[in-house]
């Protein structure tokens, strides 16, 4: 069994050229890998919608309900105070805190979320290994796609990434 | 140290003044001052800043040890330097995360030249903001019990105050703004992983990286995360400085109980903000030569904002003082006439001349393209901001209903220290960022060339 094939290319209109030519064979693009996000690339590689979005409005109102709750339950239950007249629920005031920390909450699941869907924090990588790949935050573009299943599959995704305009093409294995 | 990237003025791209600005380039030009020898301006700049932040140390020493009594407030004017310097720091503090969130809502690509930078200013404003209520508070050792927590007192928060809403905002805000921060910069993390020669940076740099390695997946979801914050940033901003009006606006004093000063806040925040950005990205470009990336372009839309902003705080000098003469309550009137002829006239002249009149000199473009003339109006508008906030407090509290409290608050050697003082901690803060983390963004440099077509 043959690992994938990691290409490096020197500019965005390569990497989207291999991406094309990858679409209309049996070989399969996996990822790739960029200095910056390059338009239409997220695209062609079929990444399915982010649910970041939910799991920020879903952490924010719980937590924005239980800074409300907590106002209610202090203001209300446990030390009624008479504040010149205002009722002990005074809730359009109360609501100033929860969106506050509400907000916060929001950003925190955000990022939590963030995390998880891409695999990070981690401390290494077997792409780390490929060499030259440290260019890939700084000025080049890389490619990362498995060969179909037939026996020759491999030396012709290898033609077709060096027909892109391929730097090097690694084969990435395994620990 | 010659510039790595060739500035060329007319700059042959709009927001690039260099005629070739490859992948490389970029990255050089950002992330080499980060790890070449530290120079001789550098360190002549700690040197500097150094003992403004030790006096500042030195200062909050002092008032613990002696309490409030050192500054000149007396038990008319309640507050002084404290909560004026608090309010300027947090509106720069306000800034960073503003600008920033609404360029990127507003997709406004020359936002990756100064948001970094925007954003750090952020960060140590309002962390020195958040030093200045505790320090005004008489017994500051009792600053938690601004926190909900089940104590043997049985007490809790008055959830009607204030000053308790200005808590929250001012903690929820220093975190936001740190993961706001933090997501952008993880990209130039790695990059700065990848480039730093020494084992110690590759491993310090690296663990903060988190193992960014610029998937296309990464990329896709840091969008949606960084868009969503950023949406969620400004209504988030304006809250918090809106709470800080809230703060006058929510009493009974003549000068303070007036619904505009939310929004005028805001505003207010946004312009001294603005006007310590131009003076940051001043320092920087010349600093870390910087001049093909932060180009005169940017210094010309960051202008016409700042000329704007000066309008709307005009506007908003003219209703209040309208609305205490159409209001017709006496001392309303009294305190504006107060402000025009009273014992602090020549302060609000002075920032009516600052914020209102030296910007309205932006209309001309040679002043917009002149770097010397934007720095002398940026500076002129932080002192006029913070002179309109001292003056809210003493002009109102020098001036309440009753004559016979009518006193005068004295400006002593400890009101100037944390005044002054806190300016060098900032600016220590500010180089240390800019010896350690890339001061401008080098990922969305990179997409603003290709965009350009400066590759």
């Amino acid at each position: 069994m043959n690992g994938p094939l990691i290409a490096e290319f020197a500019d965005p209109d390569a990497l989207r050229a291999a991406l094309r030519l990858i679409k209309g064979s049996e070989h399969r693009a996996i990822d790739a890998f960029t200095p910056y996000p390059v338009e239409g690339v997220a695209e062609a590689l079929n990444i399915p919608a982010s649910r970041i979005r939910y799991v920020m409005l879903g952490g924010g109102l719980i937590v924005a309900a239980c800074a409300f709750a907590l106002q209610w339950y202090s203001a209300v239950i446990d030390y009624p105070l008479n504040s010149g007249g205002r009722p002990l629920n005074s809730w359009q005031v109360f609501l100033l805190v929860p969106f506050e920390v509400g907000v916060f909450a929001a950003a925190l699941c955000g990022v939590i979320a963030f995390f998880r869907a891409c695999g990070l924090p981690r401390l290494h990588h077997p792409l780390f290994e490929i060499p030259g790949f440290e260019r890939a935050t700084q000025d080049h573009f890389f490619l990362l796609a498995a060969a179909g299943d037939d026996g020759e599959a491999i030396r012709d995704l290898r033609g077709i990434l060096q027909a892109a305009g391929a730097r090097l093409v690694t084969e990435v294995r395994q620990p | 140290m010659k510039p790595v990237l060739d500035p060329v003025w007319p700059a042959p791209h709009r927001w690039i003044a260099s005629q070739h600005a490859s992948d490389v380039a970029i990255t050089q030009a950002i992330a080499d001052p980060v790890f070449a020898p530290v120079g001789r301006t550098w360190w002549i700049a700690v040197l500097a800043s150094l003992p403004f932040a030790l006096w500042f140390i030195g200062s909050i020493g002092w008032l613990f040890y002696e309490g409030i009594g050192i500054w000149g407030i007396n038990s008319t004017v309640v507050w002084g330097a404290a909560i004026a310097n608090y309010v300027w720091w947090i509106g720069i503090g306000n800034a960073g995360t503003l600008i920033s969130s609404m360029l990127l809502l507003t997709r406004q690509q020359w936002r990756g030249s100064i948001n970094r930078f925007a954003e750090t200013m952020t960060l140590i404003a309002v962390a020195i903001a958040g030093i200045m209520p505790i320090i005004h508070l008489g017994r500051p050792l009792y600053a938690y019990w601004l926190a909900p927590y089940p104590n043997t007192m049985a007490l809790w928060p008055q959830w009607r105050s204030a000053l308790v809403w200005d808590f929250w905002a001012i903690v929820s805000y220093l975190l936001f703004s740190i993961l706001f921060w933090y997501v952008s910069l993880i990209p130039d993390l790695a990059t700065m992983r990848d480039r730093a020669r020494f084992r110690a940076g590759q491993v310090l740099y690296g663990i903060f990286a988190l193992g960014w390695r610029g998937s296309a997946r990464h990329w896709d979801r840091l969008k949606v995360l960084h868009t969503t914050m950023a949406a969620l940033g400004v209504p988030l901003v304006c809250s918090v400085h809106s709470i800080v009006g809230l703060d006058f606006a929510a009493s009974l004093m003549p000068g303070w109980q007036e619904s505009i000063f939310p929004p005028y806040f805001v505003v207010g925040a946004m312009y001294s903000g603005f006007a310590m950005v131009i003076i940051l990205a001043l320092v920087i470009r010349w600093g870390l030569n910087l001049q093909a990336i932060i180009t005169m372009n940017h210094f010309e839309v960051m202008s016409r904002i700042v000329l704007m902003a000066s309008i709307v705080m005009g506007y908003s000098y003219a209703t209040e003082w309208f609305m205490a003469w159409y209001g017709g309550e006496h001392s309303e009137r009294s305190v504006v006439a107060f402000e025009f002829a009273g014992t602090y006239a020549p302060l609000f002249w002075t920032l009516l001349f600052c914020n209102v009149l030296l910007p309205q000199a932006l209309w001309f473009p040679h002043v917009r393209r002149s770097l010397p003339a934007l720095f002398v109006i940026a500076i002129a508008i932080n002192i006029g901001m913070w002179l309109e906030r001292i003056l809210i407090i003493f002009n109102t509290l020098s001036h309440d209903y009753m004559p016979s409290v009518w006193r005068t608050f004295h400006f002593g050697f400890w009101d100037w220290s944390f005044l002054i003082a806190p300016l060098g901690l900032f600016a220590l803060l500010f180089l240390m960022f800019v010896r350690l983390l890339p001061a401008v963004s080098m990922f969305e440099m990179r997409q603003l060339s290709h965009e350009e077509g400066a590759t």
